[in-house]
């Protein structure tokens, strides 16, 4: 258990098993996402009220599940960084915020799309929107804070800082804007008359969910390789895997 | 008799570093009156950009009240413990065998004091101004009063985590607004059902609710902000 958790501190180690990992995760996840999509996109039955346009549901509900996954992530990363001084727990952090960003704008994105042909709006002050947007900031707020460090080991304590303000306030936000919301605008905007869904477009769904966590870790091993390799850039052993040697 | 003096308790030493932070600030009047000054300038942009109608102003003014206060707030907490950390007195300050966590308290209070206090007593004049109604008055100051003292102390995160920066002043509006947003939807509801004659006290409660968790977690953060600004 122990030595696990020391060999998790060790750059190198971490660089390889990331790399083995991805080596079958990344396959499994491309070939996820190809079925999940078409099986989404072409071969389900339309929704009876919204047609074809309800198919966006396929990028836009995994986008936004796994952009407020990724915060969590990126809170626990910080909080065991500030802890336990584990520098590629740092690592992970850094790498968070912005795939956690890009998620969060597909959702907006996605979902001001599929708003347009149902609501007639391009946007809405609706409460989830109005959260997720807040997210985005939260997000964008991490990534700012780092690069506005010159030094980097002190920019990932301030990011840790950061998310663990932001996840004690990510309740308290969210709970605030959906009082907001009920107070000021009568709820005539459903995104569906009844919440069941049949099964038949609840499994591509399913199935695009788990893709995209898939996607998730896959993006975010990929962003801790380059970052470990850029902060190791002097150490030998990285010379070594620049110069070709398999380590 | 001993030589050394004696180090002070947290409590005095909480207090004195209040009084210094105060006395600093009234040497200095003008910076004083400067986010007070930047309120009126603020509320007079309004009816430019809006239009003059008193009706609109009246229905726009707990939420433009609210959102003067909160930029005001933010302008100046950039500076809470800018002048310390230059001058090495912060240093001093994270040496000292005084607990951090109330040392903390005394520099947001001190800031709270100089501004949202100020800025919730001389709010009524400006909510004359747009034609706020006069119940509703009252209550404006009460969440001001309230709401301010949370923001100062989430402002004082932000201020921690960017004072050894030298491009800290945009950077930590962008840090602390998304934690502003619930103090603003909270502090400009209870004026709305001021005007509107509902009851305001529940939205007061829970700012004061805001308050309480703030005082309890803030200073933490603040706290560990400023040991990673000071080693950096």
């Amino acid at each position: 258990m122990w030595s696990f958790f020391h060999k998790l501190g060790s750059p190198p180690w971490l660089y390889r098993i990331a790399g083995t990992i991805l080596r079958w995760l990344l396959p499994v996840t491309i070939v996820a996402l190809c079925v999940g999509v078409t099986w989404g996109l072409l071969y389900t039955a339309p929704d009876f009220r919204q047609g074809n346009s309800y198919r966006i549901i396929y990028i836009h509900v995994p986008a936004a599940a796994v952009a407020l996954a990724g915060y969590y992530v990126m809170a626990i990363a910080g909080a065991v960084s500030l802890i336990w001084k584990m520098k590629m727990a740092d690592v992970a952090m850094k790498s968070c915020a912005p795939i956690g960003a890009a998620l969060t704008f597909i959702a907006l994105v996605t979902g001001s799309i599929w708003g347009k042909p149902t609501w007639g709006t391009w946007w809405v002050w609706d409460a989830r929107i109005t959260s997720m947007l807040i997210l985005l900031f939260l997000y964008l707020g991490v990534v700012a804070l780092y690069e506005a460090y010159d030094n980097k080991e002190a920019a990932g304590k301030a990011c840790a800082v950061l998310t663990l303000v932001g996840m004690v306030n990510i309740p308290i936000i969210y709970k605030s804007v959906d009082w907001w919301y009920s107070l000021h605008q009568p709820a005539s905007i459903k995104m569906t008359g009844d919440t069941t869904i049949d099964p038949s477009m609840l499994y591509p769904l399913l199935l695009m969910i788990a893709s995209f966590y898939a996607l998730f870790t896959c993006c975010l091993l990929m962003n801790m390789r380059a970052e470990i390799l850029e902060r190791e850039a002097r150490t030998g052993w990285v010379k070594k895997l620049a110069l070709g040697y398999r380590s | 008799m001993s030589a050394v003096a004696q180090a002070p308790g947290p409590a005095r030493f909480c207090l004195v570093l209040l009084r210094r932070q105060l006395t600093l600030a009234v040497r200095r009047p003008i910076e004083i009156g400067n986010p007070l000054l930047f309120f009126a300038m603020v509320v007079a942009l309004f009816p430019l950009g809006l239009g003059p109608a008193p009706d609109q102003l009246a229905g726009f003014a707990p939420g433009i009240l609210w959102i003067i206060a909160l930029l005001s707030n933010l302008l100046t907490s950039d500076t809470v413990f800018r002048s310390d950390f230059e001058d090495g007195s912060l240093e001093q300050l994270l040496l000292a065998p005084q607990p951090l966590f109330l040392s903390v308290l005394a520099y947001i209070g001190a800031h709270w004091l100089l501004t949202g206090l100020l800025l919730a007593l001389v709010s009524p004049v400006f909510a004359l101004m747009l034609n706020l109604s006069a119940p509703a008055v009252g209550v404006l100051v009460a969440s001001l009063l309230l709401g301010t003292a949370v923001l100062s102390l989430v402002g004082g995160i932000g201020a921690a985590l960017t004072v050894g920066l030298k491009r800290g002043g945009m950077l930590i509006s962008l840090l602390i607004l998304p934690f502003y947003m619930p103090v603003l939807i909270f502090g400009s509801a209870a004026v709305r059902n001021a005007v509107l004659g509902i009851p305001a006290t529940p939205y007061l409660a829970i700012i004061a609710a805001m308050l309480c968790l703030a005082i309890a977690l803030a200073p933490l953060a603040i706290a560990a902000g400023l040991r990673i600004s000071v080693d950096a």
